[in-house]
């Protein structure tokens, strides 16, 4: 429990004490932000997502062989 | 299947992946350098080397900021835009690329932090240890992700199961070991150290200048030419064995690189078009004058290939896909109401299944990579490496000999080569993957079996976000690094 809770503080005060690092985070966040609450979200929806297994096969099973 | 969407969903890959290898190499090469400053720091003492290594140190981490996760869009590609693909490679390629994303995340959470937050907190050495760990990490990072490139090049190691429409892993080793795999991660780690060792020569020159910084510049000038020089060597001899795999498992890839159209024994390597080296073009393939290298009408019309192996034409290979096409669907009509004439199906699928892709394919122009890009590109790709290794050999050679000052002409050849060596870059990558089109897998499935079915428009318009979005992530990247380098490492003592 201490080890954790100094592992904490070293995380914890290196954020603290950070200098141009700082900008980078926001970049980071930022860039995580667009990546999985707007890009993720709105424009990459899985074509396959919510397909069970079974469906999954299916459905590709079908699309690889339509024109044929 | 929509050559629109085909095109747009080809395109989006292309920048996306063009985008995230900006990022890479310097990550893998810097890496490298940052590690060694600190070693001599550690070695020798002193607040010099301790500066050197924490400048370099800062730099490294502005592009892991910009680059870190540029990686995940390809994935949301695939699952959008390649569904049929992503399905149908199963877990070989997935299970690669999740040991990287679990790797990745924990070795560079923790040693980065280290690395960074831990100068007065840990001892020297273990300091020292994180930051050698950090520079393996992305190391080990590109392995699994060129584990799962290289099958793509390459597959190996997996079995087709038509009820579940997935390949699967039959062999983990061959797939770790599959020869490809190992020479591109080879190939691209050690670009990384050309890319790192020339992104400091360039720097250090501009300082140099700049008349700044100037001991600074001299001792890292240095170090990045050792390390550029040793990894532009590791390069050469690394995609001499490419060259060797190319012409063994993608043949059509080396003749359209070459530009060949009719191939043979003594085959000639051409420099640009009209000036050939005779017989070149064989001992580079196959390490003998005499080697066999088709050319492109030789992969239509069939050949005999340097084993004795006859190589069917493109019309026996297209009539065996549509047999393991027909096999697959008959399989798929009768798995259920059926077994005798299922478990039959299978048996002619498994014999074909080697030309299992070729069943979509309708004419000979599909199976040619668009052969005047992916000729200029690799010749590009060696122009520009060429310029790289001989300012890095000068710098070098100066640097050694202690005879920097005063060579404006140097500072200015080293300060340009940084642009130099990411055309070099971009363009090897661009001849690996145009040049295996139109296949996504060697072979077995094209670009027009491998993509979802959806509306070009929905492609053509995250491309375009794309376009935006990366556009200001890298004008950023580049005013915080173009800053920081400007500051230089003087201003290194109250930072992280």
């Amino acid at each position: 429990m201490k080890r954790l809770g100094s592992l904490f503080h070293f995380y914890i005060d290196g954020f603290r004490n950070m200098t141009w690092g700082r900008p980078l985070w926001i970049l980071i966040i930022l860039k995580l932000i667009i990546l999985f609450a707007v890009l993720r979200v709105f424009f990459f929806k899985p074509v396959l997502g919510g397909k069970t297994d079974e469906q999954k096969s299916e459905y590709v099973g079908t699309m690889l062989t339509k024109d044929h | 299947m929509d050559s629109a969407l085909i095109l747009w969903s080809r395109a989006q890959f292309a920048m996306t992946a063009a985008y995230h290898w900006l990022f890479v190499p310097m990550t893998l090469g810097l890496g490298l350098v940052m590690a060694i400053m600190e070693s001599i720091y550690v070695k020798k003492g002193g607040e010099f080397w301790k500066k050197t290594a924490k400048f370099w140190q800062k730099i490294f981490g502005i592009n892991f900021a910009v680059g870190v996760a540029t990686g995940i869009i390809l994935e949301f590609e695939f699952g959008t835009n390649w569904s049929n693909y992503s399905w149908f490679v199963g877990d070989i390629f997935g299970a690669p690329l999740a040991i990287e994303g679990i790797f990745a995340f924990f070795m560079e959470s923790t040693f980065m932090a280290v690395m960074y937050f831990g100068w007065k907190k840990v001892s020297k050495g273990f300091h020292l240890a994180s930051t050698w760990l950090t520079a393996c990490g992305a190391a080990i990072s590109a392995l699994w992700i060129l584990i799962a490139n290289g099958w793509m090049q390459h597959p190996t190691g997996m079995a087709f199961n038509p009820d579940t429409v997935r390949n699967e892993m039959v062999d983990f080793w061959a797939v770790v070991g599959n020869p490809v795999a190992i020479s591109k991660f080879f190939h691209a780690v050690l670009s990384g150290w050309e890319v790192g060792g020339v992104v400091v020569m360039g720097i250090c020159c501009w300082y140099l200048l700049k008349g700044r910084e100037l001991e600074f510049a001299r001792k890292s000038l240095l170090i990045g030419s050792i390390v550029g020089v040793v990894g532009t060597l590791g390069v050469i001899l690394t995609g001499d064995t490419s060259a060797q795999h190319v012409a063994k498992y993608q043949p059509m890839k080396l003749a359209a690189v070459e530009g060949l159209e009719n191939g043979g024994s003594r085959a000639p390597f051409s420099i640009v078009p009209g000036v050939e080296i005779p017989g070149m073009l064989s001992i580079l393939a196959t390490h003998d004058i005499d080697g066999i290298v088709p050319g492109i009408n030789d992969i239509i019309n069939g050949y005999v290939d340097n084993e004795g192996n006859v190589i069917p034409s493109l019309e026996e290979k297209i009539t065996r896909g549509n047999i393991a096409l027909s096999a697959f669907q008959q399989y798929r009509s009768n798995v259920d109401s059926d077994p005798a004439a299922a478990a039959e199906a299978k048996l002619i699928l498994d014999e074909n299944m080697d030309y299992f892709g070729y069943g979509y394919i309708d004419s000979p122009e599909e199976v040619i990579p668009p052969v005047d890009m992916v000729f200029w590109t690799f010749r590009i790709m060696i122009g520009c490496g060429c310029l790289c290794l001989l300012a890095l050999l000068l710098s070098l050679w100066f640097a050694y000999k202690d005879k920097l000052s005063n060579k404006k002409w140097l500072y200015w050849f080293g300060f340009i080569c940084i642009p130099l060596i990411y055309i070099a870059g971009e363009c090897g990558w661009m001849t690996a993957e145009i040049g295996r089109q139109p296949w996504t897998i060697q072979d077995l499935l094209p670009l027009k079996a491998a993509v979802s079915g959806i509306e070009a428009a929905s492609v053509k318009t995250t491309f375009m976000v794309f376009v935006i979005v990366f556009s200001l992530f890298l004008a950023v990247e580049l005013t915080i690094m173009v800053k920081a380098i400007k500051k230089g490492p003087k201003v290194e003592e109250q930072n992280n």
